[in-house]
């Protein structure tokens, strides 16, 4: 889970690492009131998931709080790429002299955490890496020894910020670090980090991403999770336990297992079509989910055929096909279904599904004939 | 011969007594695994469906001489699981269990692989492996398998069944077929199996079946032309994978603008290793190679 800023803010805050004072306002009445107490001048930022939000006028200084109730009203509404803004953190303003970049993150070839630091912040560090390499301070860290003092030396050192920045970023690290291996979390960035005029170093920004999978020991999960909005096509299909994210074609796809699944929205591709979604139902997928994933993807109005590609292992077969017909029965489906049954029950299921003819049900013999059929259909072709 | 498992594989079934664990490791028993125990804390004593269960594994390993573990047990305990089976002195760890948390994995592969014992930890989030007509230890259908020259390596589980079907229905069997699983840190990677293949006298020639996220592919490809003899077949899954999206597995992610498949397809067609385009062309290309071979 990606957190919204402030929500990021409040768990750094808990490990001690110093961000600017602040309030979240869901009106522009209480970005006043928010200003009001946070002494006047302050900056007004959305809250979305979305780069470039400052490009885009979702961030906004305000010398008062009429002033910050102006520019909230301004903000809360706003399309940012997609993305309706319907919080806004008030900050107090300051002075920045210098911004810096830091993360934490899991590096995967390594199987080590990583930490980056740069002294080139505010801006888009995979452009820096790109650009000035030689610019991002880069150092490892073992995930069974854990974090010593000189990796946070050699970071910014490294890096070479400001020397008046030095001492206060040094003893931020470990803060960071703490945070990072205690919230369970998949990426803490700081960006930018920034240097003061008061000359304090401080998280102006913080992106952290959470690690689902360790949802059950963070009491506060759900309560985080419920600030973000999920679409109700998602909604619907993760409460039945399938993985499900939209996309923007017209085929529907159901899949057992992220590879295979993956791979058929590729063939779909290649065989000129545009996939929906990515479904996966998981292993021995019962009739029922899949009742609830053919309900899933035809609730979507864009979908223009069903491609269900089903490779049975531990998933037999006979119940998908029973799912199928219990969902063509129970729904009005006005798309063709294309079903391709493999594996574990295959002729089973097969049988099942030619003894019950109906006019929006084909079957395939082929991962790729299906889906070129299922390609077919969605383009007006072969009924 | 095959790697990792075969005819001498002792396996004890950590989760043993639960639903999952006992359905999978019953079939593993049907197909021939030598299944000598299963493990559950303050279930010792007990034994399912005449298997007999201890408390911990080291006892397991002291009484049957265990030498391969198969972890069932739930997300929240299998890092736990893992590392008491490598204490215990087995050899191979399978770890089946999904959705353990990236910070016991960051921990928990480490503490196995940076160790003077040689153990190979397979998994987490995987279907395990099957070394044909030997032993299959996890989840894949053993009926789709048969015994043959290809040793298969891949990320993925089903999408994995699908090509071993494949290169079964053109009557090419397999050595044996390992998944690694989904995970973003895997106990091993493609370059610690394909070295076994590489060293495998059975093995003939190897698919590697790989997906978005990360930079193992690409790291693989590299590490084969330097040190591969036997001929490579490849697959990458999620070219229309968007940016940024969780494609079903935890390791299966787009990072800005690293990780895609297509950068991965390009490095392994680089070093000469060919892409099939779709599972079916995967086995045709095998089919391919062995002629030309």
């Amino acid at each position: 889970m990606d957190l919204f800023e402030y929500q990021g803010k409040e768990l750094l805050r808990k490990f001690e690492v110093p961000v600017p004072e602040g309030r979240v306002a869901e009106t522009p009445e209480d970005a006043a009131e928010a200003a009001k107490g946070l002494g006047g001048k302050v900056v007004v930022k959305a809250q979305v998931q979305v780069g470039g939000r400052g490009k885009a006028g979702g961030i906004k200084l305000a010398n008062s709080p009429e002033e910050a109730q102006q520019v909230a009203n301004d903000i809360l509404g706003m399309d940012i790429k997609g993305h309706v803004v319907k919080r806004v953190l008030v900050e107090r303003a300051g002075d920045i002299k210098a911004e810096y970049y830091f993360s934490f993150l899991l590096d995967r070839s390594a199987r080590k955490f990583l930490g980056m630091m740069s002294a080139k912040g505010g801006v888009d560090i995979e452009e820096v890496a790109e650009t000035d390499p030689d610019a991002i301070a880069r150092v490892h860290i073992d995930p069974l020894a854990g974090i010593s003092d000189f990796h946070a030396r050699r970071l910014v050192f490294g890096s070479r910020i400001d020397e008046a920045a030095r001492k206060e970023a040094i003893a931020m690290i470990p803060k960071l670090y703490r945070a990072f291996v205690e919230l369970d979390a998949s990426l803490v960035e700081i960006n930018p980090m920034v240097l003061t005029g008061e000359g304090r170093v401080m998280a102006l920004d913080a992106k952290v991403s959470l690690d689902d999978s360790a949802a059950f020991r963070h009491p506060n999960f759900d309560d985080l999770k419920a600030a973000h909005d999920i679409p109700e096509q998602e909604r619907f299909a993760k409460e039945r336990g399938l993985n499900f994210i939209k996309l923007e074609g017209d085929v529907g796809i159901i899949g057992n297992g992220a590879g295979l699944v993956m791979s058929t929205l590729d063939v779909v591709k290649a065989a000129g079509g545009d996939p929906a979604n990515f479904l996966d139902v998981g292993g021995g997928a019962g009739a029922e989910l899949l009742a609830s994933a053919i309900e899933v993807i035809t609730s979507n109005p864009e979908v223009k055929s069903v491609l269900v590609n089903i490779f049975g292992g531990i998933t037999r077969c006979d119940l998908v096909a029973e799912g199928i017909l219990s969902a063509l029965e129970k729904l009005d489906v006005k798309v063709p279904i294309v079903v391709r049954l493999d594996g574990t029950n295959a002729e089973q299921g097969r049988k099942m599904l030619a003894d019950a003819p109906h006019p929006m049900l084909m079957s395939a013999e082929t991962m790729l004939g299906a889906a070129e059929k299922a390609v077919e259909l969605a383009h007006g072709g072969g009924r | 011969m095959a790697i990792l498992i075969d005819e001498e594989t002792k396996l004890v079934v950590q989760g043993l007594t639960g639903r999952e664990g006992s359905f999978h490791a019953m079939r593993n028993r049907d197909y021939g695994t030598n299944l000598v125990a299963g493990v559950t804390p303050g279930k010792g004593g007990s034994d399912v469906q005449g298997v007999p269960v201890f408390d911990t594994v080291a006892e397991a390993v002291q009484e049957t001489g265990a030498n391969t573990s198969m972890v069932f047990v739930p997300a929240r305990f299998a890092a736990d699981a893992v590392m008491e089976s490598y204490d215990a002195g087995v050899d191979v760890i399978v770890a089946i269990t999904e959705n353990i948390p990236a910070m016991d994995m960051a921990r928990t592969v480490p503490y196995i692989r940076n160790s003077d014992r040689d153990v190979t930890l397979i998994g987490p989030n995987c279907p395990g492996l099957i070394s044909p007509g030997k032993a299959n230890v996890g989840i894949i259908p053993g009926e789709i398998c048969s015994q043959g020259p290809v040793g298969l390596v891949s990320r993925s589980g089903t999408l994995t069944y699908q090509i071993i079907h494949e290169l079964t229905q053109r009557g090419i069997g397999q050595s044996t077929c390992v998944g690694i699983g989904g995970d973003p840190i895997p106990g091993s990677d493609f370059i610690d199996i394909l070295s076994k293949f590489e060293q495998d006298p059975e093995t003939e020639v190897v698919v590697f079946v790989g997906e978005i996220g990360g930079d193992a592919e690409e790291r693989a490809a590299a590490w084969a032309d330097d040190n591969m003899s036997k001929p490579i077949v490849s697959y990458i899954a999620g070219f229309t994978a968007p940016p940024g999206k969780r494609m079903g597995h935890a390791g299966a992610i787009i990072s800005g603008s690293k990780g895609t498949a297509q950068a991965k397809a390009e490095a392994l067609e680089a070093v000469g290793i060919k892409v099939g385009r779709n599972p079916t062309e995967v086995a045709e290309l095998v089919v391919d190679v062995r002629k030309a071979s």
